[in-house]
């Protein structure tokens, strides 16, 4: 195990088993064994469950991993129906008023029964709502029961004045947050879609109360978060989530030519480059060469771009659990400093990452000696 | 293969190398571990528990190791690290051995949700086994080993592990640990138990652990139907009281007991009936452990 093959081995066998589920029906204990806490370390496990068990050859497969796989389903399954019911629970809170609730991310996948559901975990529901009706609803859900997570004076100042949503909520008897947004990038970054065209343009659900984002802002949405908002730690998962929306749009006449259109009229073209570069490099997404190479003027200079490859490999690409890579957790560092780089001007950083800092020694002097770490 | 065929040598080195693979009931789990006291403890512990050959799929990858801060020369420290993360912080380096079976319950109430699991002790005689669903201090750790010193069978002193398909009880035979006072009731209780070294400071005041009798490790393989159900309640001065309980009520009390009924869904909701209908059920109050265990050994002849 501790050769450097088995180092490498780890770095392997998720995309592998991504790229090609058919694979894994050949795969022996080691591979196995490997691969299913790497693909749990990324909350993939439940995808890959899902996956096997739609082809009908689950039985095919060792019994141990079986019973990995319906643990899993166990997990996403109801974490997927904690969803339903919060929204569920926020129709219910706002009967009466006519605030259109457009579904984001997890909970759109999840409501539309789209491909990126399958096996998907998710701890919030992100929605989003015109700017205007932002405090009326917030209100709502407080005088409703709904409480803010983060009290912290400051971080509240910090969602309320730059970002792209509101401090989170949660209901107190229950465990899922719900994220309110107003747009989809943070109001400091140099990136300004128009949430308008957004609204505008989303479709009903079959129940006419939610929405979701048309086909291409749901994939810019999802580029948006993955390439300019996160901190691209662990967050395979969310390449995923594109590849497969690429699959299943790219079905569409006309879908591609519109998801360019629409990401340079937005702004927006720098991640959807990065989407479909990473989406097709790392897990083999089907993508046009036509509409890869019309992103082209959304690449970065070459110097950037190869710097950018090398951080999204090392980050992207799991690890072997027993021999973490030093490579990586610089990298994590260096995209961690961009992702704030991006999300605001240098005068505003700053500041913002020294009081974080001296938060985050202040709470852990606060929780020192607890027993739980916080486990995620 | 069983661990105490293993040479002592062989085993340190491979703890602090790849790791040795011990089965568990159905789990397989892989131990590493760079604390030198913890190899005895283990050996001694589970001497009798099966090893499994490389390669396998295990379900846990357990790595017990020194953290590395300066600490470490003063107050020697070990952390838990379950599949390459540290769910917990450091303990002690002398309560390495009560942090990995600790550690090891938490993995499993974290992962095995292909079971409903209960929080509960379950031994087994005649070929039905009998739960005793409790929370902390109600006395389920020294009725469990008490029961196995008078020849009930060991499933486990911490997970009733029901079969989702068919409502079977698996069985995940492991040392059970007493807590304060209770080491002291089961040495008077059963002297020719083998109870291990006392822990003390841990976080649950002092611990020892009883091991787990060679038989029920045999067995671990075969499962068994539920038959009792008994809530304890210890209660200083109380006197014995076996009470049946309705349905609804034991059904109420089992699925707050549980670690994942609620994540279970329809299929918690199923299973936690069937539990109910099939068991007998009881809420047993008592303080003087021979009384308690002599009603009990009737039910099981009754």
């Amino acid at each position: 195990m501790a050769n450097r093959q088995s180092r490498n081995q780890g770095t392997e066998v998720l995309l592998m088993a991504l790229r090609e589920p058919g694979r894994m029906k050949g795969f022996g204990p080691d591979e196995w064994d490997l691969l299913l806490r790497i693909a749990r370390q990324t909350r993939l496990l439940g995808r890959l469950a899902v996956i096997m068990d739609e082809s009908g050859e689950v039985e095919q497969l060792p019994v141990s991993v079986q019973q990995q796989f319906t643990a899993a389903q166990v997990f996403v399954t109801h974490y997927q129906r904690t969803a339903r019911w919060e929204i569920n629970r926020i129709l219910a809170a706002l009967e009466g008023s006519d605030v259109p609730l457009v579904l984001l991310k997890g909970s759109a996948y999840i409501l539309a029964g789209l491909p990126p559901s399958r096996g998907r975990r998710l701890s919030d529901v992100d929605l989003l709502v015109p700017r205007e009706l932002l405090e009326n609803f917030e209100q709502t859900l407080l005088a409703s029961g709904w409480e803010a997570v983060k009290l912290e004076e400051y971080d509240q100042h910090y969602y309320r004045t730059w970002m792209h949503e509101l401090p989170p909520l949660r209901h107190p008897e229950r465990l899922m947050e719900v994220d309110i947004h107003h747009t989809i990038s943070p109001l400091t970054s140099r990136l300004r879609p128009d949430p308008e065209k957004l609204l505008a343009d989303s479709i009903p659900l079959a129940d006419s109360r939610l929405r979701i984002l048309q086909p291409v802002d749901m994939v810019l949405h999802s580029a948006v978060h993955l390439f300019h908002d996160g901190e691209l730690a662990n967050s395979l998962r969310d390449l995923v989530d594109l590849t497969d929306l690429f699959q299943h749009f790219g079905q569409n006449t006309g879908f591609w030519q519109e998801l360019v259109d629409r990401a340079r009229s937005q702004g927006l073209l720098r991640p959807l480059f990065y989407s479909m570069r990473y989406a097709s490099r790392l897990l083999a997404a089907d993508i046009p060469d036509s509409a890869m190479n019309a992103t082209a003027d959304g690449a970065p200079s070459g110097p950037v771009l190869r710097l950018m490859d090398n951080l999204i490999e090392a980050v992207m690409i799991p690890e072997h659990p027993d021999f973490p890579r030093r490579r990586r957790a610089v990298a994590q560092w260096l995209l961690y400093v961009r992702s704030h780089w991006l999300r605001m001007p240098p005068g505003k950083l700053l500041p913002h990452l020294v009081r974080k800092q001296i938060m985050r020694w202040k709470h852990r002097q606060a929780t020192a000696g607890t027993l739980l770490q916080g486990n995620r | 293969m069983i661990l105490a065929e293993l040479p002592d040598d062989d085993l340190s080195q491979r703890l602090s190398g790849t790791g040795i693979l011990v089965q568990t009931g159905p789990f397989i789990v892989r131990i590493r571990s760079g604390i030198d006291d913890f190899a005895p403890l283990l050996k001694r512990f589970y001497a009798h528990f099966p090893m499994v050959a490389e390669p396998a799929i295990a379900d846990f990858h357990i790595h017990l190791k020194q953290p590395r801060s300066i600490r470490r020369w003063w107050h020697p420290q070990a952390l838990f690290m379950l599949d390459g993360q540290s769910p917990f912080l450091p303990y002690p380096r002398s309560h390495t051995f009560p942090l990995f079976e600790w550690g090891l319950n938490w993995g499993i109430a974290m992962q095995a949700h292909q079971y409903l699991m209960l929080h509960s002790a379950a031994v087994e005689r005649a070929g039905k086994v009998m739960l005793l669903p409790a929370w902390p201090g109600c006395g389920k750790s020294t009725l469990c080993a008490a029961l196995v010193s008078r020849g009930w069978r060991l499933f486990s002193d911490e997970f009733g592990l029901v079969r989702i398909d068919d409502g079977q009880l698996v069985p995940l035979p492991r040392p059970t640990p007493l807590k304060n006072k209770s080491i002291d009731v089961i040495r008077d209780f059963a002297p020719n138990v083998e109870i291990g070294p006392a822990f003390h400071g841990t976080r649950k005041g002092t611990v020892a652990h009883v091991r787990t009798p060679d038989a029920s490790v045999a067995q671990a393989h075969v499962l068994a139907p539920p038959g009792w159900l008994v809530f304890p309640r210890y209660r200083a001065g109380a006197p014995l009281r076996l009470k049946p309980i309705e349905m609804p009520q034991a059904f109420l009390k089992l699925a707050n007991n549980s670690f994942n009924y609620k994540l279970l869904g329809l299929q918690g909701f199923q299973a936690v009936t069937r539990l109910v209908r099939h068991c007998d059920r009881y809420i047993l109050s008592y303080s003087n452990l021979d009384e308690a265990i002599d009603r009990l050994n009737q039910l099981a002849e009754a």
